[in-house]
């Protein structure tokens, strides 16, 4: 039987990059993936014909630039195309518009405050060095900060450098702004509900936590902290849908020798003497490997594919107790003809950017109201784009596709679990929320891909449909990611990593915990790792 | 839930009406048609969001209309606020680093204010329009700093940089050009004082004042008044040499008068990204505006401590550098090895005949330590750098000081 050098679980952006990282070192790397195509939660399919979906992440910015060069994936095809802008429609029938111009940004906000139009430098600089401090922790594993070991102590003096740099005052800007809640963070600058709300988003998508409770400000910045191609901040489309990164990579991987096999479920990870000595698929069969790499969720990882009995019992209850709750669902809209929101100007940019109807933070905060109740939000928080108003690729000419982000989606109903009817009654929600701002807007729907925290969990192996695998609140993250002690993507058991977003430093489609984790197995096999580049400077 | 989209109604009129700002993300200033008129280069540069001309000719020519006949030069994207109210001189005292009570009405301040570290967030001028009544002139915009800062006051702050056009009219000539246009009494104007004087039944205000270092005034009208001000002016000078110029031309003359940009010769506090960029008063030359004698203001006990406990790190300062290669963003060495600081600005002087610069250095450098100072200077001919170190002399600022600046009567050239 053959011995891999290392057999990485999980398709998903993170799996991936970390395979091509260790390919290219010199290892012998298979992918397996239960899907019959890669991708996890970065993919682009087609349902019906002549679209495709970016069927769960939707937008691209995260995604380490250092990364796409070491990989050469814009040879295999990736292309990110920044947005233009956005907005969040009014009740009033009117809307308040981001655009990427400072000073018709500032314009745009004097319509409601001429105070807060004046604020946004203050809020931009205050955020900015958040971002400056974050970014370069983003490509360096994580310090234990129990180890005497130089590299950790030399890490953790990098840190601690880093936040002295900041100087006194900003030292406790950054320790509230990292446990505060985006809501009373944005009070500090901004009067106008509208205003509020438009910033508050990037504090909640993805978690289970409303614009209100603590922890949220610094989701914020982790949506902040990307850039597409040195701008930073800034969102795009991938050309071809999130699909064009997965497959880029592996493109990328295979080129370099790598193996993928897909429609190959794992079920479990072969453990010896407290050593991962490779896995079993669904089907029965074994797959031996000196290295085991989980690009799965850390309660998936641990809780299903590892026997308990090899684990010790402090980190199985941590890894029982950390919170990855599903918060939200998406539904994916193919269209006839391109939508028409009456407030918004036909020429306007932001039919180019993200659209949302939440206008104030307390109807944010409502719709999460309901998901404490275990139902999905009567008047959800909707992140509504168009990519093929840039990338007409995607679907035939004049055509569309709209990707809805929906806010609050319990993991399951009322306790129970989600049936069909549940889920036509919450893309009814949807629908129904987004037709009150574009009359006709049922008439040009052509097919619909409904996907709730079930569906995720189901196809994509996210449990609870978490898009970040795991809850980016401050216990959470740095050398707590996932459980403290194992935020170097190292396990209790010896030869087996993991590499997913559940690791440092968390989700989004960054691929940064993919390639540290590369580096840190690398270091275990003492291999010279000179296809990855350093870290961008942030000067 | 109230989720449906309504009909546009009377309350949101105004703002809907201004949406369609995003087709044009650079506004005209109320001179555009002017200036476009007289635009050859088509060189215009974004100034705080407005298209501002660099150089509308010869940018040689509009320089030394600056210093031989009078200058033209709209400022109308500069911020501007309307402060007023019973408390508007104890709020502005408390505000502003200089003393605000000795700020007679009809007189103008060049001022600045800090955040509560002591950090200066602009600096600009101060207009005491009437006993109640203040203009804040600035680069930046604080209108949350400034209100936040008036609890307590019975004060209005108003943001009127769209409503208010401005010009400057800088030269020699420019007395007599405000005489020809019929402004009866501008005469009496010493430099920082301020009338309103009558134009098409509306007001303008005229302020001896300006940002060249020479005899010259500022001229603030309501938007609607301010073509007809621009063509007053303009016939007036015709046989004064009166010419309209550019950001260029005008950047040439600031250095010469030794004047600082915001964000261009230091960062303000409220942009500063980096934590050791920001400065203090006395780190920007504008130590001499500190009232020490005067009650509390924003950040007057950060700069007091800073100043008792030797803790102010930097210093700006102008220097005089051999030859005549201009050096800007030249850094600057104390014995051709150690870096102690950066220029700024730099460039040579026409009137000075002197190659000058305005540049930080770290202290105790251009504080304590005046001697052996050079700067290299990085010189690109026809793609190569010309390499000079070439010494560099602290003197006073302004670089040139003008008698007809300050003459009064003011010279009728």
């Amino acid at each position: 039987m053959k011995t891999w050098d290392a057999i990485v679980i999980g398709g998903g952006h993170n799996g991936l990059v970390n395979a091509c990282y260790l390919q290219r070192a010199g290892l012998n790397v298979l992918v397996v993936e239960k899907n019959e195509w890669v991708g996890g939660a970065a993919v682009s399919r087609s349902l019906t014909p002549g679209f495709l979906y970016s069927n769960c992440s939707y937008v691209c910015s995260l995604f380490r630039p250092e990364t796409m060069r070491d990989l050469e994936l814009p040879r295999h095809g990736l292309q990110v195309i920044a947005y233009e802008g956005g907005a969040v429609l009014t009740r009033d029938g009117d809307y308040l518009a981001n655009y990427r111009d400072h000073d018709a940004h500032r314009r745009e906000f004097a319509r409601f405050s001429k105070r807060d139009a004046e604020a946004y430098d203050r809020y931009a600089r205050d955020v900015t060095r958040q971002c400056r401090f974050i970014q370069p922790l983003l490509m360096r594993t994580a310090p234990d900060p129990t180890s005497l070991k130089p590299r950790d102590v030399g890490e953790l003096l990098f840190l601690a450098r880093k936040f002295h740099d900041l100087g006194p005052s900003q030292m406790a800007e950054t320790l509230r702004f990292w446990t505060m809640s985006i809501s009373e963070f944005l009070d500090e600058y901004f009067e106008t509900d509208v205003i509020k709300a438009n910033f508050s988003i990037s504090g909640i998508i993805g978690t289970a936590l409303g614009p209100m409770s603590p922890g949220t400000a610094y989701v914020l910045l982790h949506h902040y902290m990307g850039e597409v191609d040195g701008s930073v901040g800034a969102w795009g489309y991938a050309r071809g849908g999130m699909g064009a990164i997965t497959k880029a990579l592996s493109s990328s991987f295979q080129a370099s020798g790598g193996t993928i096999r897909t429609g190959a479920e794992v079920d479990k990870v072969l453990v010896s003497n407290g050593k991962a000595t490779g896995i079993v698929l669904a089907n029965g069969e074994e797959i031996a490997g000196r290295l085991v790499i989980s690009n799965a969720d850390v309660k998936r990882t641990f809780l299903k594919l590892v026997e308990e009995k090899e684990l010790p019992d402090v980190f199985l209850r941590r890894v029982r107790n950390f919170k990855i709750r599903g918060s939200s669902g998406k539904v994916n809209i193919a269209l006839d003809s391109l939508p028409e929101f009456p407030a918004l100007p036909k020429d306007s940019p932001c039919y180019r950017g993200d659209l949302h109807f939440t206008d104030s933070v307390e109807r944010m905060e409502r719709a999460y109201d309901d998901w404490k109740a275990g139902r999905w939000s009567a008047d959800p928080f909707l992140d509504m784009m168009i990519p093929t108003t840039l990338d007409p690729t995607m679907t035939p000419p004049g055509k569309h596709f709209m990707s809805c982000f929906v806010q609050y989606c319990p993991p399951k109903v009322e306790g129970r679990d989600w049936t069909d009817a549940d889920r036509d009654a919450f893309a009814e929600t949807v629908i129904s929320q987004i037709a009150d701002y574009s009359p006709g807007f049922r008439d040009r729907i052509v097919h619909m891909e409904v996907r709730t925290p079930r569906e995720l969990e189901a196809e994509v192996g996210l449990t609870e449909g978490n898009i970040f695998q795991g809850e980016l609140t401050f216990d959470q993250l740095l050398f707590n990611r996932p459980v403290p002690g194992y935020a170097q993507y190292r396990s209790p058991i010896g030869g087996l990593y993991i590499c997913g977003s559940s690791t440092h430093p968390g989700g989004g489609v960054m691929g940064a915990p993919g390639r540290n984790a590369a580096a840190e197995i690398l270091r275990d096999l003492s291999k010279s790792n000179t296809q990855m580049s350093p870290a961008h400077d942030v000067i | 839930m109230g989720k449906t989209a309504k009909k546009t109604s009377s309350p949101y009129a105004g703002r809907i009406a201004a949406r369609s700002h995003f087709r044009t993300l650079r506004l005209d200033t109320p001179f555009q048609p002017r200036i476009d008129a007289l635009m050859k280069q088509n060189d215009w540069y974004s100034w705080a969001g407005y298209r501002a001309p660099a150089s509308l000719w010869d940018e040689e020519l509009e320089y030394f209309a600056i210093r031989s006949t009078a200058a033209l030069f709209d400022i109308s994207p500069m911020v501007k606020y309307l402060i007023q109210g019973p408390d508007s001189e104890a709020y502005l005292d408390r505000v502003t680093l200089r003393d605000v009570t000795r700020l007679r009405p009809g007189r103008v301040q060049y001022t600045a204010w800090c955040d509560d570290e002591g950090h200066v967030l602009d600096d600009g001028t101060l207009f005491r329009l009437t006993e109640d009544a203040f203009r804040l002139c600035c680069q930046e915009r604080h209108l949350p700093w400034l209100l936040d800062s008036a609890i307590g006051y019975d004060v209005s702050i108003v943001e009127e940089t769209e409503e208010i056009a401005g010009l400057a009219l800088q030269g020699p000539t420019s007395f007599a050009v405000l005489r020809e246009a019929d402004f009866d009494g501008v005469e009496h104007l010493k430099v920082f004082d301020l009338a309103g004087f009558e134009h098409q039944g509306g007001t303008v205000t005229i302020s001896r004042t300006g940002f060249t270092g020479d005899l010259g005034y500022e001229l603030f009208v309501p938007a609607n008044l301010a073509l007809s001000l621009w063509d007053r002016l303009m016939e007036a000078g015709q046989a004064r040499g009166i010419r309209a110029i550019g950001y260029t031309a005008l950047n040439r003359a600031r250095l010469e008068a030794g004047l600082i940009v915001a964000n261009a010769d230091f960062s303000t506090a409220e942009h500063a990204l980096r934590p050791d960029r920001v400065r203090m008063p006395d780190e920007i030359g504008l130590g001499f505006m500190v009232d020490a004698k005067k009650g509390h203001f924003n950040g007057r006990r950060a700069i007091m401590a800073a100043r008792d406990g030797k803790k102010l790190r930097h210093v700006l300062v102008g220097i005089e550098i051999e030859g005549n290669i201009p050096a800007e963003h030249a850094i600057v060495y104390h014995g051709k090895k150690k870096e102690v600081g950066l220029v700024s600005a730099a460039g040579w002087s026409p009137l000075a005949k002197r190659n000058i610069a305005i540049a930080s250095l770290v202290r105790p450098y251009g504080h304590t330590v005046n001697d052996d100072l050079w700067v290299e200077i990085y010189a690109m001919r026809e793609l190569k750098y010309e390499r000079l170190m070439k010494r560099a002399r602290i003197v006073p600022r302004p670089f040139i000081k003008l008698d007809r600046r300050t003459a009064n009567p003011p010279a009728d050239f």
